[in-house]
């Protein structure tokens, strides 16, 4: 009976499972064309079990994989409760936003000089009655002072302004701008030229336009903080040489050969990543050289003459003057308005298609405002001035030619060494750092090396008795823990033609005495 | 599309006068604009009148009267489904030609996509796939860009006549110079000058001062006229101290990696602008997004990230730095500040408020969104802003507390490695600020002030009646107008510069790929007949562009 029962269900359940389908057959079958498909459906099944399972248990799969939660990697977060979270909340104490200052960035706060008035040769400094003679600015040739770029920046002035209001893209683009771009082409030989607003951001930007992630770096280990920057925000990967060693960058790309060969790597946007004049060390990169590995291990070249431009070379081109290179063998070449122009900005140079690509991607290109068009006029002019006199330039090595040779003074060999020690260093500019063994010799009992700060501190005592013997000069200055390979403490010398060849052997004498006295009484 | 389908109301004066907190107040106060008046019913206008001059005391305990969020803010309107149908299938066409080109192109023109390919053991410089968008569809539209212009870029800009023979891959001049009516430039408070106070003042101090330091702040490049600039800045949107930087990008690029790095968090509105993701990217800080001015989603955000501390090691995070814009230029949206303020003294984290629109723009002193919404400075950790706009100059600057400042001082890049502000620049900032303050002796900063907002307000409010889809809040002097449809960005451009208005369009991948917008910047300068003019002007090209799509003009 109940057997009867429960079949008789069963046989209803299937006869209604069985009208369904029915009528969505026919519906289906209604459907024009459809009859095609329902017959290459059931053709392919009828003899294929197998392929049916398959096919079932892929549509498992598919659902399940479409249910499941969302895959995170690396991701460990804890189930918490409310009152959990609140508690939590409640509980978390942040550090404080700044660190408290230390007596020894006090020191560092109140020991930079002021300039009272106009910058120049020989500033007036707060704290100081007589005016300065001045060796610690990039005002080599003596350009803040020109009478020819003040009056043209007056005059520009009452044609545009000051600020530009608006990035490049969106109306900011002001002739002047262009013009400038096409002077520093011609001055430096190559097809076009883009201008940022400041020198500092340009590489920075520039380096992330082209070589993103995946792409290859080779850099020098001793280059600027912003060429480390721009290398640190490419997320490129990166690999360094030894600086300024070209055995050790043949040694690096050969590896990366190697390892391309062995791994079957796809080929990557690689770069050479150079200083022309380093910032932090004064010396000068050998670009021949350079060139060759580059052409050779099939490498571009990024190459920031922020420090040479206006000064290097016999036209002041910077490195490629030097060495009489072409400048359309260096595919990009940085530079900074700011510093021997004596205006404010920095440009790329390079062949159109480099150019054209940082309108879009340069990051401090799009999206800053563009630089004042007074500025962009004073660089131009500062561009005419260094080429309608290049007498300026050989001026300007004679003044370094004898800083150099008066510090060159047996009496300061035990104390200090020089950067370039070579004596006609085109380079304008030179650190001064004690020398290891100097320190070496003031141990303290529980000291095995000179704190940073003391180091840093003694320095500072140098400058500030040349401050008071008349002449102003500074230290070196970084942003210590975030430097790649944080240079060591020095003083850092700028010739200037501003002071006359008399005036600068004086200051440098100054410096001497300073240093033999300081660094004598270091200590005892 | 948007946050929500709350159709947008004019409500009280989006001026409402609220105590003003920056020390650049006076007793003085922008009145609604007369459109408004009539809306307005006459007891609000007393009561706005009677509080128009509140004194020293009313001033300090006022935070009982800080405006709120809600009564400026403009609801994104939803995008009709017919236009957001057409966006899409536009730029499916275009997708479908430019690769149909790049085919047909590497067939038959290999020589033009040799710089595509690896090309004697060099990898293009830049990627096919990459370069897609560039190559084929900004390429197109690309004289929109980067129009060159000559003289000051103020009420009106002279553009220089340019015309491509190659399809917009090079463009030459033609020497013509045109006139037009400038919305393009943050000239906001029309300090864009070559004559009157600032222009003198500049000039005499070129004559004394040169023009540059040549030399970092932090070596030898700091002079006095800095120090007068950094006070300046620091009384004028009130606080303890400033730094002045010679880049506006730079100023957040640079100072970001100084306040935060390993272990710390950084909380970034999603819409923030690429030199505070730059500067944030540069810091090693983590970072989380929170959804464009959502403050329940940062609520949420905050909760999480608090309760779960870092990734993998669950310690605590040793700070959070929350960081947002004052005014989103791309969508002329206020940050909600007050309830930012909430949030903070809640979850104790650290405010970094990013002004470089607001500051001189909004709040009755112009001292930006502290000001406008009647917060107290001292609320937030860092405000930053630039001088690029307001007031016509360039850089930037970082206030907050003496000892965070005198920390940045060592710490910013910027201070220590790069140029420092130039003298004709940083005396433009200071005579401007001086004349935004009132400190020259006549109310003309007043006017401008209020001019810029009456202007804003008069300018968004009629898009809106014509029957535009037009974003941004109460009071914003960047009013986006949307377009929609890639084919209308330079379309719309185009025709506006043929009757002489000067205005910038933004398309992907800057918005979203279905919002292209074009971006009317007011400013002190327009006169009501510019306005008008350019209304009449944009509404007529706007019914030949079917730009009038709004639903909700009769709402």
């Amino acid at each position: 009976m109940v057997n009867t029962e429960s079949s008789y269900t069963v046989d209803d359940n299937v006869r209604f499972i069985n009208s369904t389908v029915n009528s969505v057959y026919e519906l289906v079958a209604l459907i024009p064309g459809s009859d095609i498909i329902l017959n290459y459906l059931k053709e392919s099944y009828q003899h294929d079990p197998f392929r049916v399972l398959l096919e079932l248990f892929l549509v498992f799969f598919a659902i399940k994989y479409m249910l499941a939660k969302r895959y995170k990697p690396n991701d460990n977060s804890v189930k918490l409760t409310n009152k959990e979270i609140d508690e939590l909340v409640e509980e978390w104490q942040p550090e404080p936003l700044v660190p408290s200052l230390t007596a020894y960035d006090r020191m560092n706060l109140e020991k930079t000089p002021v300039i009272i008035g106009p910058q120049s040769a020989k500033p007036k400094v707060a704290g100081h009655t007589k005016p300065l003679m001045n060796l610690a600015t990039t005002n080599y040739i003596n350009l803040v002072a020109s009478e020819q770029i003040k009056d043209k920046a007056i005059k520009t002035l009452r044609n545009y302004g000051v600020g530009s209001c608006g990035p490049p893209g969106f109306y900011g683009t002001i002739d002047v701008h262009m013009d400038l771009e096409k002077d520093i082409a011609k001055f430096l030989g190559v097809d076009e030229a883009i201008i940022y607003a400041q020198g500092f951001s340009t590489i920075s930007s520039v380096i992330p336009a082209f070589s993103k992630r995946g792409d290859l770096l080779v850099v020098d280990d001793g280059v600027n903080f912003a060429v480390q920057k721009g290398v640190q925000i490419s997320r490129s990967n990166v690999r360094y040489f030894k600086h300024n060693d070209m055995e050790d960058l043949e040694r690096v790309l050969e590896e990366i050969r190697v390892d391309d060969l062995v791994h079957k790597k796809r080929l990557t946007r690689r770069f050479i990543v150079t200083e022309g004049l380093f910032a932090n060390h004064g010396d000068i990169a050998p670009l021949p050289k350079i060139i060759d590995l580059k052409f050779k291990y099939k490498y571009r070249l990024i190459l920031d003459e922020s420090q040479s431009i206006g000064v290097v070379g016999k036209r002041g081109a910077g490195l490629t003057d030097l060495y009489n290179v072409n400048a359309a063998e260096i595919d990009m070449i940085v530079g900074s308005m700011a510093t021997t122009l004596c205006a404010s900005g920095g440009f790329c140079a390079g062949s159109h298609e480099i150019v054209d690509h940082q309108r879009l991607s340069g990051q401090a290109y799009c999206f800053s405002a563009s630089i004042p068009a007074m500025l962009a006029v004073s660089a131009s002019e500062a561009l005419k001035v260094i080429q309608e006199q290049p007498n300026l330039l050989t001026e300007l090595q004679e003044r370094v030619v004898s800083i150099r040779q008066t510090l060159k003074h047996k009496a300061l060999d035990p104390l200090v060494e020089f950067s370039s020690p070579d004596i006609d260093s085109p380079a304008p500019f030179f650190h001064i750092r004690v020398k290891p063994t100097f320190l070496k010799l003031h141990l303290k009992d529980d000291e095995t090396a000179v704190p940073r700060e003391d180091e840093e501190r003694l320095l500072q005592d140098v400058v500030d008795e040349c401050a008071y013997q008349g002449v102003l000069i500074t230290r070196a200055k970084y942003v210590a823990e975030q430097e790649k390979i944080c240079p060591r403490p020095s003083i850092r010398i700028h010739a200037t033609t501003g002071l006359t060849k008399k005036e600068t052997e004086k200051a440098a004498g100054v410096v001497k005495a300073a240093i033999t006295k300081v660094l004598g009484k270091w200590r005892r | 599309m948007g946050k929500g389908r709350r159709s947008y109301t004019i409500n009280t004066p989006a001026l409402s006068l609220t105590p003003p907190r920056s020390s650049a107040d006076h007793s003085f106060s922008v009145s609604p604009p007369e459109f408004l008046k009539s809306h307005l019913k006459n007891d609000m206008l007393n009561a706005a009148v009677s509080e128009a001059t509140p004194t020293a005391a009313q001033r300090r305990n006022s935070v009982a009267k800080q405006k709120s969020y809600d009564d400026l803010e403009h609801q994104l309107e939803a995008t009709p489904l017919y236009v957001l149908i057409s966006t899409y299938l536009n730029y499916f066409l275009l997708i479908c030609f430019g690769h149909l080109r790049d085919i047909l192109g590497k067939i038959f023109k290999r020589n033009d996509y040799k710089h595509l390919l690896n090309n004697e053991g060099y990898a293009p410089l830049v990627a096919d796939f990459d370069s897609f968008y560039t190559r084929r569809l900004y390429i197109r539209i690309r004289d929109c860009w980067n129009r060159p212009i000559t003289g000051v870029a103020s009420r009106t800009v002279q553009l220089l006549e340019r015309v491509s023979y190659d399809y917009n891959r090079t463009f030459s001049l033609t020497g013509k110079i045109n006139e037009t009516i400038n919305f393009a430039s943050y000239n906001y408070l029309g300090f864009a000058q070559s004559s009157g106070p600032c222009a003198d003042a500049v000039e005499e101090s070129i004559n004394k001062l040169g023009t540059v330091t040549c030399s970092p702040r932090g070596e030898a490049g700091s002079s006095d006229i800095h120090t007068e600039l950094e006070r300046l800045t620091a009384r004028f949107v009130g606080k303890e101290d400033a730094m002045i930087v010679s880049m506006g990008f730079a100023t957040n690029s640079t100072t970001i990696p100084a306040l935060v790095g390993k272990g710390c968090l950084i909380i970034s509105d999603e819409l923030n602008h690429a030199s505070l993701i730059f500067g944030a990217r540069l810091s090693g800080a983590s970072v989380r997004v929170f959804q464009h001015n959502n403050m329940q989603n940062l609520r949420e955000l905050l909760r999480e990230v608090i309760s779960q501390g870092q990734p993998r090691t669950h310690r605590p995070w040793k700070k959070i730095l929350v960081v947002v814009e004052g005014l989103y230029s791309m969508e002329g949206t206020i940050v909600n500040l007050p309830e930012l303020v909430v949030l903070k003294k809640e979850f104790k984290f650290y405010l970094y408020v990013d002004e470089a629109h607001s500051i001189g723009a909004l709040g009755e002193n112009g001292g930006g969104v502290c000001d406008f919404f009647g917060v107290d400075p001292a609320d937030v950790d860092i405000l930053m802003g630039t001088f690029t706009k307001s007031f016509g100059a360039a850089g930037g600057y970082i206030a907050g507390d003496k000892a965070v400042i005198d920390h940045l001082r060592l710490k910013n890049h910027a201070y220590q490695y790069a140029e420092s502000i130039s003298v004709p620049v940083a005396q433009q900032v200071i005579t401007s600020t001086k004349i935004i303050c009132g400190e020259d002796g006549t109310d003309d900063g007043r006017r401008r002030i209020k001019q810029l907002a009456e202007n804003s307000l008069y300018f968004a409010a009629r898009l809106r009646e014509l029957g535009f889809i037009v974003y941004g809040d109460q009071g914003s002097p960047v009013v986006p107008l949307l377009l929609f449809n890639p084919a209308k960005i330079p379309a719309f451009s185009r025709e506006l510069l043929r009757h002489g208005v000067a205005v910038c369009v933004v398309g992907y991948p800057a918005t979203p790929i279905i919002t292209s917008r074009a971006r009317f910047c007011l400013s002190a300068s327009h006169t009501k007949d510019d306005i008008d003019c350019a209304l009449n002007i944009i509404s007529e090209v706007g019914d030949r562009l079917l730009l009038k799509v709004s639903q909700s003009k009769n709402q």
